[in-house]
Formats: structure tokens, sequence, C-alpha cells
């Protein structure tokens, strides 16, 4: 469980967050939705201790991401922010491999080895693996940071828009590797989309943020209706009934 | 596919028949362990041949006479302390790249060079001449080296530290600041007497030649002791390598880290000024070539790579400047020219910075 | 298709921006007033005693006289090709130091200097001119090949870049024997203004205006090739002009006065700090400031070690670093 208590931020002149009070259960992939400015990245970072708060309290999995040791919160919940460059060349094994750091402390034992093949496996990796990043397309990229986060083998998953760049057939590759994730290996998925439908059709809950606060939480059913998506989004939706399941109409 | 659902932690430890893959360490395969290990050696073996070149080679006494070993062992003085040299550009270049997240700057723009400047200015200035000749050896050294550390760790600290520390505000105030130190300097510079301003002057212009050789024995400890430092820490380099976010989304304490290294920089790149003066781009040649050269994030294997680049960068300059050229006098100028031009080079071709 | 006429247009669609702040008014009358003022105290500043010696007029006319005029020009010189660069680049912290083309000015002072020792003062100026293009060329163009995470990066890379130049000229200077010579003609300082000497700077009141006429233009060509190419601008025109504007300021101010670091990135920052960032009405401003700051730091520099003098330049490092270190607290806290 991830349990925000009265946090606020104010992270520049556009961007205030707050007062927040919100409780995200554990299990299942948690959607962040809401427009441009909203404040959903930053509250993604506030959790995953990226991004300090000024007022409140966040917690996750009991503990209070400010106070906890740093090297502890990371067996507990990993982050992967929208903007990934690093300056040193690596393979896809390598990057993978970083996500060990907390338990191998950069030493990787054959146990440590064994587990970042199965999640290069897990996404599908196996023939890149010895691939440089700089040689890989973006849907391949995207895939071995996010099996990175998930080597790290944290309860709690954090993803700032993975879809972001994504041609159609990788965003819906990637949310089937993140719904399977969730549900084969129990992790809890918060994960910023800009897409509705894909939240509708892969996040157990909705959480729309607006303006810095939580406008509507709840399962998509709920939050898929007409007058809530408009008010949200500030711009007519319409939900239609579609072969699988609730679609949002807004063009 | 066929997956059990699973508990994180305890999930993926059954193990498996099939072979462990490897791949995640150093080198992604033998192939590119081979290519590091033979350059290494090249580079080994270079710099004992360039070594023992500087020591021997056109050596007036004959081998193995008395005087050839008291030539040789003048010489060694001068080998050691591009050595020493070496040692503490490379180290700090590669450290100091990896913290800042930016590989076309160097630590020695970042006012080292100034301050030596303004330190030695002032001392002649305020304690004249006679203070200058009186404050020397041993603990003027040590003076030097506590102030220039204290410098940085200050700056460092102040700059890193707080809600909008950013890293390169911090980089670019050290640059003006040694900009302005320079000036402080000159204005300094021009209240001396002319024997003052000689005085100074041969204090200023350091080279490998005529460094004080009297200060081996503080610095040799000085160095090994940070150069360990630095090397205990190369597992959490490698982790700081990939940024703030990734180094604190694995549990490291990103800025307590940052401010660490940079003190051990801050040490290394003293005592480098403080023996034979400036030398902008000597780091960051010998930490582009090495990265080339090792070609893996991990730093164990980057930093005697680089310590390596850099002694035969040095000792080979010497030793064609010595006795091929007979210019030894332009060494340091001749590596500052090919560091530079590497520099524009790399900038160029460079995507992303 | 005339490019010219197009900018004119597509400025011309905006009235409530080019008229927002009105050129002239009361407050730019007092600065006018005030720079004289520091004029005034300059002409009357030095050791000689112009009003009571029988020769002082011939030697007021002689020192004191250039060297106000050329504390006017270099001022309002530099402070404009500054402002050229930032336009340009669009970056706040770019100026002639920042991107190394005082070095480069340098460095085609010295090859003239070398290679004809009996140059006349134009010979060196060309020298300088054409060095500072080549480097304000290779600058541009290594900004328009890397995409940077931070604009900060790029007056980092310009510091190194300089320091290469730098570096070129100190070998060439040792290996001829005038390392002391360019010690001596880098150091800017309004000392060695003399009737007859400085003539040539009145080349630098034609940028000023020339920089009035363009600017809209510059600012266009700053943000981007595309953004120039879609409202029908000469791109690689534009960038040519405003990189000629900036190497004959700096060239020529180099080679009659030297030196004068930062003036061109603390004036525009002070002045769109105070004013906001209405180009045009700021133009008179950044004029009268760049003047101002050279004249208080050139009376600095004659005073304060009476009956001798600090190169400019020095009192300017020190002064520029300042404030140049505030500016960039002050960016980090709204960043």
């Amino acid at each position: 469980m991830i349990t925000l208590t009265d946090v606020a931020k104010s992270y520049n002149s556009e961007v205030s967050i707050g007062p927040v009070n919100l409780q995200l259960p554990a299990g299942g992939i948690t959607a962040l939705v809401g427009p441009n400015g909203a404040g959903k990245s930053t509250l993604l970072t506030m959790i995953g201790r990226l991004l300090g708060v000024d007022r409140g309290a966040i917690e996750v999995g009991g503990l209070d991401v400010s106070t906890t040791k740093s090297k502890d919160l990371a067996k507990i919940v990993s982050i992967l922010r929208q903007e990934n460059h690093y300056v040193t060349r690596l393979t896809v094994r390598q990057l993978v491999g970083f996500g060990r750091f907390p338990y191998s402390k950069g030493r990787l034992t054959l146990l440590d080895e064994e587990i970042i093949s199965r999640y290069i496996d897990f996404l599908d990796l196996g023939g890149l693996e010895d691939r440089y990043l700089d040689q890989l397309s973006g849907g391949q990229r995207q895939r071995a940071y996010v099996a990175m986060v998930l080597c790290q083998e944290t309860d709690y998953v954090l993803l700032d828009e993975p879809l972001n760049n994504l041609d159609m057939r990788h965003s819906v590759q990637m949310m089937q590797h993140l719904h399977q994730a969730a549900r084969e290996l129990g992790r809890t998925i918060i994960i910023v989309l800009h897409d509705i439908n894909f939240a509708c059709h892969y996040a157990d809950r909705i959480c729309a943020v607006k303006d810095g606060q939580i406008a509507e939480f709840g399962t998509p059913e709920e939050i898929m209706s007409d007058d809530l998506l408009s008010r949200v989004f500030e711009t007519p939706v319409q939900c239609i009934n579609g072969p699988r399941g609730r679609l949002a109409c807004f063009y | 596919m066929q997956k059990k659902i699973r508990r994180p932690g305890t999930a993926l430890r059954t193990p498996r028949v099939t072979q462990v893959r490897h791949g995640a360490s150093a080198f992604p395969t033998s192939a590119a362990k081979r290519r590091y290990f033979t350059i290494l050696l090249v580079m080994v073996v270079a710099s004992a041949a360039f070594g023992f070149g500087l020591l021997a080679w056109n050596n007036p006494a004959p081998y193995g006479s008395s005087g050839f070993w008291r030539i040789a062992e003048m010489r060694t003085t001068n080998v050691i302390i591009m050595a020493v040299v070496a040692f503490c550009q490379a180290m700090a270049t590669v450290s100091f790249q990896t913290v800042t997240n930016n590989r076309i700057i160097t630590p020695s723009i970042m006012g080292f060079e100034s301050l030596y400047v303004a330190i030695q200015t002032s001392t002649v200035y305020l304690l004249g001449a006679a203070g200058l000749i009186a404050f020397s050896g041993t603990p003027q050294f040590l003076f030097q080296i506590s102030v220039m550390v204290t410098f940085a760790l200050l700056l460092y600290g102040w700059l890193l530290s707080g809600k909008y520390g950013n890293m390169q505000v911090m980089l670019l105030v050290g640059i003006i600041i040694g900009g302005g130190l320079g000036s402080v300097s000159t204005f300094m510079q021009r209240l001396l007497s002319p024997s003052e301003f000689d005085l100074l002057s041969a204090r200023l212009f350091g080279s490998v030649t005529n460094a004080e050789a009297g200060y081996l024995p503080i610095a040799i400890p000085l160095c090994l002791v940070a150069g360990a430092a630095l090397w205990f820490n190369a597992r959490r380099l490698n982790l700081v390598s990939l940024g703030r976010d990734s180094t604190v989304n694995l549990g490291l304490n990103h800025r307590f880290e940052t401010i660490k290294v940079l003190f051990l920089v801050s040490i290394l790149m003293a005592i480098s000024t403080a023996l034979v003066g400036p030398m902008t781009f000597l780091g960051f040649l010998v930490a582009t070539l090495a990265y080339q050269f090792a070609d893996t994030y991990d730093h164990r294997f980057v930093f005697p790579m680089a310590f390596f680049t850099g002694f035969v960068v040095l000792t080979g300059a010497y030793f064609v400047m010595n006795h091929v050229f007979y210019a030894q006098g332009v060494v340091g100028i001749i590596i500052e020219l090919v560091g530079g031009s590497v520099f524009l080079y790399v900038i160029l071709r460079k995507g992303r910075l | 298709m005339t490019p010219p006429r197009a900018a004119v247009s597509t400025t011309a669609t905006r009235p409530e921006h080019r008229f927002k702040g009105r050129l002239f008014d009361w407050k730019l009358l007092l600065g006018v007033v005030g720079v004289a003022g520091l004029l005034m105290l300059s002409l009357t500043t030095g050791v000689y005693d112009v009003f009571g010696a029988g020769d002082g007029g011939q030697m007021f006319a002689i020192t004191r006289i250039p060297r106000t005029i050329a504390l006017v020009l270099a001022g309002a010189a530099m402070a404009m090709s500054g402002l050229v660069m930032q336009l340009l680049t669009q970056n706040r912290f770019v100026e002639p130091t920042t991107t190394g083309t005082t070095e480069w000015a340098g460095l085609g002072l010295l090859t003239v200097m070398i290679i004809f020792p009996t140059a006349s003062i134009i010979g060196r100026m060309t020298g300088a001119v054409i060095a500072a293009f080549i480097g304000t060329m290779v600058f541009f163009l290594f900004l328009r090949r890397v995409s940077l995470r931070s604009s900060l990066i790029v007056p980092i890379v310009g510091i190194m870049l300089g320091a290469v130049v730098g570096s070129i000229s100190t070998f060439i200077a040792l290996q001829t024997d005038t390392l002391q010579n360019l010690g001596v003609w880098f150091a800017g300082s309004f000392t060695s203004v003399l009737r007859g000497q400085y003539e040539l700077l009145w080349i630098v009141a034609l940028i000023a205006v020339a920089v009035f006429l363009v600017a809209d233009r510059l600012t266009v060509a700053g943000l981007g090739e595309d953004v120039a190419t879609n409202v029908g601008l000469n791109y690689n025109r534009i960038m040519l002009l405003g990189t000629g504007l900036i190497a004959v300021a700096t060239g020529v101010v180099t080679v009659v006065v030297g030196n004068l670091p930062f003036l061109g990135l603390i004036v525009p920052n002070i002045v769109s700090m105070f004013r906001g960032d209405d180009l045009r009405s700021n133009l008179p401003w950044v004029c009268l400031l760049g003047i101002a700051i050279v004249t208080v730091c050139d009376l600095i520099a004659r005073t304060i070690i009476m009956p001798f003098e600090v190169p400019v330049s020095v009192i300017l490092g020190i002064v520029g670093a300042v404030v140049f270190i505030f500016l960039l607290l002050r960016q980090r806290r709204r960043a």
C-alpha cells in the first residue's frame, strides 16, 4: 500500500501539488491520468523519493520515503523516469544487471546473473542482451529500461509514461508485459499514462489528477463516464462500448 | 509461456538447468575482455619502455658504471613525478566526469589552477620575497593542498546542497570563480616589485622537469590514499555514472557520493597542480582515450587503463621531445595542444551533451 | 521572394509586441544624463593636471578625450555583441569570452604580428576580425550539431574552447618569444588609447547601428533554421551577418583596447532583469549600461593604485565574475 498524507509541493510557478491524501492499494496496475501539467509525474517522482516533498508524508509498503534509508527503499520501490540518457555505453544485459545493485552492491553473483537472465527473457530481450543500448530501437530500449526496474525485484514499480514515443504495437506489447508482471510476479505497478483507453483496458484502478489534486480515483468502470472525463480533461469526451470494454472517444 | 505466480524476492530463485548466462559485468563478451587485456598489456609494456627509455637513453656514462646509475637516479625522480601526475590526472578526471555526468569537462577548469596561482601570488604580495622563500617546502605544500581542498569542499558543498542544488550551475560557477581569481592574481601581480615578480614567475611556471622532488614523500602517500578510496568506490561510481535518478532509485545517496568523490578529486588535483602547475587538457585527453581503450562502464577497469594511458602519454611525449626533437621545454604545451584538438574533435562529433 | 521584407511584415503584424516599450522616455533620458556624468568624471580624472598645467589643453585633447570616446565605443560594442550572440543562440550565458571568440581574435592578432611584424593597425585588425569570425562559426557549428541537455553546457564548452585556442596562442608565443607581448595585448586597457591610435574604434559605432536595424531578424534566426525559413528568412545569411557583426566588434576592440571579459554577458542580462525582454526598447539601455560599466571599471582601474593603473580587464574580470555568479544562482532558483 502506498499512502500519501497531506502531501504538498510547489514545483515551479506552473505546477504546485496538493495537499494530496491518497491510498493506493497493493497489487495490480494503477494508472495516473490527467491533463498536461496536472502533476502526475511530480507525484510519481515524489513517491519514488527522487523529489522531496514540501509538506506531508509518503509511505510505501509501510516505510516513510523521506526517513527510510535509500538502500532499504531500493528493495521496496523502483522508479523509471521518462528521459534516460547515460554517458556510458552499456549493453542491455549490463543495464539490467544494474537492477541488482541494491542486493549485490555491484558484485554480481551467479544467482544475480540467473535473475538477470530471467527478466531479460521476461521482456523478450534474449536475442538482444549483448547489444549496446544505442544500437536498439526506441521500443527495445524502453523494454530494457523496464527490465532493469523489474530486475530490482521490488514490490512497487513506478513508471513515468513508459509508452511515450512507442508506436501502437510496442505500446500494446509493453502494457501486456506490465500486466503480466503484475499478475504473475505479484508486483504493484503505478504508471503514468496519457492514453485513457490504455488505462481503461490494462489498469485495475485509475487515478485522475488535475491541478495538483486527486480529481477522481476508482475502477476503470467508475472513471469511464462522459462527464467525469470531460471535466478532468476539459474537453468533450464520450464513452462507448467497444468490442473489448469501454472506449473513450474524444476526437 | 508457462510461468507460475511468484512473489518478488523469492520469485526467481529456482535454479535452472540451462547454463548460466554471463555478460552483465564489465565485459559483455570474452572477446571484449581479451581486447581490454591486450590493450592494457600494450600500455604496460609501452609504459615500461618509455620509462626505461627516459632513464637510460642517451646516458653519457657507459652502462653499468657508477656514473650511469647516478644519472639514472636523477632521471628517476622525473619519471616518478610523471607517474604521480599521470595517476592524479587520470583518476581525478575519470571520477570527475562520472559524478558530473559529463564527458567533455575536466576538473582543472574548476578554478584549481587559478587558485594555485592566487595562493602563490598572495603569498608574495602579503609576505614579500623573503616570505615566499621562507614559506616553502613541505609546510607550504601542505598548506597549498589544504586550502585548495577546503575551497573545493565549500564550493561543491554549497552549490550541490539545498533545494536548488544543480550540477551544471556548480560547474559554471567553478569556472567563473577560476576566471575571477585569475583577475585578482593579475591585479596583485601588478603591485609586485620586479624582483618579487621574477621569483613568483619561477614558481608559477611549473613543469615536470623542475618540480620540487622534496614534495614526493608527502604527495605519493596522499595520492595513494585518495586513489585507493576512489578504487574502493569504483562499484558505486559505476552506478553514479547512470545519473542522479538511477542512482537514487537503486539506493545510493547521490549527493553524498558526489561530494565524497569531488573531495577526493580535489585532493588529487591539488597535488598535481602543486607539483607541476596547470595542465588543462592532459586529464581530458587521458580520460577520453581510456574510455575508448577500455570500452566498459566498470571503473575498476577504466582506472588502470587511464593511469597507464596517462603515463604513456607523459613519458612518451617527454621521450620523443627529449631525444627526437630536442625540445623538452614545450612538452606541456604540446600535450595541451593535442588534448585541445581531441577536445574539439570530440565535441564536434558528439551528438548530445 | 525578398526575405527581409517578409521579416518586416511578420513583426509588423504584431504591433503590440513591437511598441510595447517606447524607445525613448524620461527614464532613458535620466540614464543618458547619468552616463554623461560618468564620462565627465572620466574626462577629469587622471594624474596629469590638465586644467592647471600650461599644456593641459593639449594633453586633454591627446589623452583624455580619446580615452573617453574609446570607453563609449568599446563598452557599447562589447555589450551589443554579447546581445547579438545571445539572440542568435537563445542562450543567456553566451558572449565573446564564454565562446572563445576573444581568444580567436587574440590568435589572429598574434599570427599577423608574427608573420608581418610591421603590419599596420588595419592589418592587425583584419587578422583579428577574420580569426574571430572563424572562431564564432566553429562555435555555432558546434551548437547546431549537438543537442544539449542544459543551456549551461554551452558556456562551459565555449570556455573550454577558448582554453584550447588560448593554449595554441601560448604555444606560438612561446616559440617566437612573444609571450610577454601576448600578455600586454591581451589585458584590456585604455591606458594606451591616444589620439591617432583609437580612431578605428569608430567602426564599431556602425555595428551598434546595424544591430538596431536587424535585431528582430537575429531573434528569429535564434529560434532555429526551421523557424527562420518558415517565416521566409534566409537563415544562413542572417547567421553570417550576425557572426560578422560579432567578429568585427570583438576584433576591433581586441586590437585597440584588449580583452573586456564578461561585459557582453552581464549587460544584457541586467537590462532584461530590470526591463523585461522587449528587445527593441532594451537596445539603447544595453548600450548605455555597457558604457557605464566600462567607464566605472576604468575609473577604478585608474585610481585604485594611483599614480599607476591596472588594466581595466582585471577590474572587469572581478566585477563580471561576481555579477555572473549572482545571475547563475538567481537562475538556479527559478529553474
